[in-house]
């Protein structure tokens, strides 16, 4: 049966795939991405990456796909017909793909549990993680603190990215300490759609509350959280105009907390620091190790999440306030 | 030679390289753009096949399980689809101020305006 499943989601991403090669209209290409990140999430659940899952779902078929349709919206959304013969690209890409399946040939069958991947430092995180950590779910336990490094490095580089798209394009506030037009509502005429919308908002963001704070307990964490978070705003946006959601979140006050969320993190890495351990060693934080383990990956977390949230929602202003009307 | 066994990973090299075939092959940027997604998320689908385990669970610890799924890999890409939306981020916001000076997505109509230069 889940060989079967498995099939299936593989075979209907190759149609995606293909397809995706094969049409001209932008638009389509864009949408048949995102469904191309949705089956993904479907095929990354029944490989067991829950964790996984959950953040594609949310970033690669959500924040991209709305980014995508921005940037066209700024641009042409029609490829025009490729002048030169493909033949040669689909030479290249035929001998790399030859040679990459050839180079499978030595990797260990597919679910085998003596593969040497499982043999390394994973046995040890998940029998030591409890004990040392503390956390049930192991990948919250490596992410925020066994490789915690890593993951502060993951968070600047996505506060960088926020920052290049911000000085690239900038974001304009039209409507800057003047009350706006009632008549600006951005879709007046679905009623449907606008009211259901509305209801959904305080869903979306109690969930990725959830998410944010009991990352530790089951799936989920600060990186998912960010962006359902910034996915509830975008509703906003999309209900009631854009306008009307730079009046409730500004642009400077997001600034402000992307730069707050690295502090947190870069701020208990200092803290253990100054209490006597190494850089990003929550054990010193609190009285006994679980406990002060427990403190750190909520901080970091929280950290995480803030940056996230307000780097996506950055982006989505500087792409969709970059043509005035 | 067990052809279940290594099915996944073949079809993560044939959507890396449709992906690959995309950047190559068209001139349209923000084609250009899907098709790096493509490449990077056959990539993400290569590393989750190979921390399977069959008969394991998802790695959240429970007293009723006790063989978890690897979560290394997981970790991994965890990360690396967010740090993917951000860098993506960063070539739409490219793409579209090489638009609002060219006129144009299209890598040949750009060529052909800088060589006019």
């Amino acid at each position: 049966m889940e060989l079967f499943i498995d099939i299936t989601l593989l075979t209907f991403l190759c149609i995606t795939a293909m397809a995706i090669t094969v049409i001209r209209k932008l638009f389509c290409a864009v949408m048949l991405a995102s469904i191309f990140s949705l089956l993904c999430a479907c095929l990354f659940v029944t490989m067991d990456a829950v964790d996984v899952a959950f953040t594609e779902a949310a970033v690669g078929s959500g924040i991209s796909t709305v980014l995508m349709l921005a940037a066209l919206n700024l641009t042409h959304s029609r490829e025009k017909r490729p002048p030169h013969q493909p033949l040669v690209a689909l030479l290249v890409v035929g001998v790399t793909g030859i040679v990459l399946m050839y180079g499978t040939m030595d990797l260990p069958v597919f679910g085998d549990a003596a593969a040497p991947i499982h043999h390394h430092v994973a046995p040890r995180y998940i029998e030591q993680s409890p004990l040392e950590v503390g956390p049930p779910n192991f990948v919250t336990s490596i992410l925020a603190s066994y490789r915690g490094y890593d993951t502060l490095a993951e968070t600047i580089v996505i506060f960088t990215a926020g920052l290049s798209v911000i000085a690239l394009l900038g974001i304009r506030d039209r409507y800057a300490g003047r009350p706006i037009p009632s008549d600006r509502s951005a879709m007046k005429d679905y009623v449907v759609l606008r009211i259901v919308a509305k209801m959904l908002m305080p869903f979306v963001f109690l969930f990725a509350l959830y998410v944010q704070f009991h990352g530790d307990y089951g799936a989920g964490g600060g990186f998912q959280a960010g962006v359902i978070f910034a996915s509830g705003v975008i509703i906003h946006s999309l209900t009631l105009g854009r306008d009307r959601t730079l009046k409730a979140f500004p642009h400077q006050f997001l600034r402000g907390l992307a730069t707050v969320g690295v502090l947190i993190y870069g701020g208990t890495g200092l803290a253990s620091i100054l209490r006597g351990g190494n850089f990003l060693d929550y054990s010193v934080l609190a009285a006994t190790q679980l406990k002060g383990q427990h403190l750190g990956i909520f901080l970091v977390e929280l950290g995480v999440g803030l940056t996230v949230f307000s780097i996506m929602i950055l982006m989505y202003y500087a792409f969709s306030y970059r043509r005035e009307p | 030679m067990n052809l279940a066994g290594h099915y996944n990973y073949w079809v993560a090299i044939f959507l890396m390289m449709t992906g690959f075939y995309v950047v190559i092959s068209r001139g349209n940027l923000i084609k250009k753009l899907i098709g790096l997604n493509l490449f990077s998320t056959s990539v993400f689908i290569l590393y989750i096949s190979l921390g399977k385990i069959h008969g394991a669970t998802a790695p959240i610890a429970d007293d009723r399980f006790q063989l978890y799924s690897n979560p290394v890999p997981h970790v991994l890409i965890l990360t690396a689809i967010v740090v993917g939306v951000a860098t993506t981020a960063v070539g739409l916001a490219l793409i579209t101020r090489i638009y609002e000076q060219y006129g144009s997505i299209e890598e040949d109509d750009i060529r052909i305006k800088d060589e006019s230069l």
